[in-house]
């Protein structure tokens, strides 16, 4: 399957589904930002399939279904898109495995904004267990990678030569 | 000069492009918290993600049903327990019907002013919880139920422990409640014990709820419960919001520390009540306040 455009909206949208999941208790804590990793896995190894401007549309609407204020998340996506743009080719260099540390920073920075953003509308800082949710997306960074990988394998065609 | 090939011509660079994008997001950010001039756009991108919404709402709709499949085989224990329970709560509105017909009665000997005319009957919309944001920081939730279900900005939302928190923002199928641990909501409560009145706040911490501004000397004690006054007319009076947890007597400063826990399943529950306030006949139809964030 080629990374065909559809390919690539179909996957935000699925990522922006599993946001949207109904979780509760430790599962909610530990819920990666799906969407993050699969705006991540775009722009480092297909840059310019999708743009900030659709990075940023992606983040108003889960900004409305996190009931957040509107532009947080929008913002920490464009953040998330302008690192993997600018550190993609180097990050490519690496297996998905080295790649996962490296991911990890960028979903943490992504954090940084979100709680930047909060922070000017007079909240408290988050307690540590916030961080939990980059640790997890730093790890499912791996299996993600491997999967759009196997999906994106085109089959070699056999009348070649 | 101006042909430049198709090949090299790009768009801004990476950061051209971020920084328009920050001085888009927080001319949004600011509009969202304190201008507030286009409320429609977020309707709707509301309505945009609602059907997605949905959908991530099947596999706990699957869960559900599995859930009653298997409590199926218990209907019948099950519906022997509920009748117990029902006769018993039955026996106890009557006793309540009977008691408050009574006190009306005695308020008419007594020749008091009728008290405050509060609405206190309620019509109830049952409204499942559609998604629970992991924001440390605004501690909302999402109802299924919105406009095109009657439901209005400023309705009190309730479980079957007690007040739950307030409706803030409408969509046409969906609606957002500010639960009462968020910071920029507050409740006026009153003290079973001795009816002594105050405010309970949110602090931004799940399970805490602040007392603030009574004085040192205040007589509340560890265990309190304390329920909604009526007053203010948003929450109907009576219903049990909150436990004193514990009380720090600082002699040196103006006044109390209390802390309380809700009674409420803030963040535990799937199902929730929606109550409207039937306004009385006598009255003139009132608007219900809607707390505003940001505004405390």
């Amino acid at each position: 399957m080629p990374a065909s455009n559809w390919f690539v909206a179909a996957s935000l949208i699925a990522a922006l589904i599993l946001n949207f999941l109904p979780l509760q208790g430790e599962f909610l804590l530990l819920r990666p930002d799906f969407l993050a990793i699969t705006i991540a896995y775009w722009n480092i190894n297909y840059p310019h399939k999708m743009g900030m401007s659709v990075a940023f549309g992606l983040g108003l609407m889960m900004d409305v279904g996190n009931a957040g204020i509107l532009g947080q998340h929008a913002l920490a996506y464009c953040i998330v898109v302008y690192l993997t743009l600018v550190f993609g080719r180097r990050l490519r260099l690496f297996t998905p495995v080295k790649q996962a540390p490296q991911i990890g920073l960028v979903l943490l920075m992504m954090q940084w904004a979100i709680v930047l953003v909060a922070l000017s509308t007079d909240s408290l800082l988050p307690d540590w267990q916030y961080y939990l949710a980059t640790v997890a997306g730093a790890l499912l960074w791996v299996p993600v990678s491997y999967l759009f990988t196997l999906l994106l394998r085109q089959k070699p065609d056999p009348d070649a030569l | 000069m101006e042909t430049v090939p198709q090949f090299f011509r790009h768009g801004p660079g990476p950061f051209t492009r971020l920084f328009v994008f920050i001085l888009l997001s927080c001319l949004l950010i600011a509009e969202d918290t304190r201008l507030k001039y286009f409320p429609q756009f977020r309707q709707t991108i509301g309505v945009i993600i609602f059907p997605l919404q949905k959908i991530a709402y099947i596999p706990a709709n699957i869960y559900d049903q599995i859930g009653e499949f298997i409590a199926s085989f218990y209907l019948l224990e099950e519906n022997e327990k509920l009748r117990r329970i029902y006769l018993d709560n039955r026996e106890q509105l009557l006793k309540l019907h009977a008691l408050e017909v009574e006190n009306v009665q005695l308020r008419k000997l007594l020749g008091a002013v009728q008290q405050i005319e509060t609405a206190t009957k309620t019509k109830a919309v049952l409204a499942e919880i559609l998604s629970t944001p992991r924001d440390p920081f605004s501690h909302k939730i999402t109802l299924n139920k919105g406009s095109q279900h009657h439901i209005q900005l400023g309705q009190a939302v309730i479980d079957d422990q007690g007040i739950v928190g307030q409706i803030t923002q409408l969509y046409p199928w969906s609606s957002e409640v500010t639960l009462l641990t968020d910071k920029d909501h507050s409740v006026p409560v009153q003290v079973v014990r001795n009816s002594l009145r105050s405010v309970v706040s949110g602090t931004g911490k799940n399970d805490e709820l602040e007392l603030r501004y009574l004085s040192v000397n205040t007589d509340i004690q560890q265990g309190d419960l304390l329920v909604t006054s009526g007053i203010g007319g948003v929450y109907p009076p009576g219903i049990p919001v909150a436990a004193v947890l514990r009380i720090e007597r600082d002699p040196t400063g103006d006044f109390a520390q209390i802390i309380s826990t809700p009674v409420a399943g803030v963040d535990r529950n799937r199902q929730v009540l929606v109550l409207a306030l039937v306004q009385p006949e006598s009255n003139e139809s009132q608007e219900i306040p809607a707390i505003e964030p940001g505004k405390n």
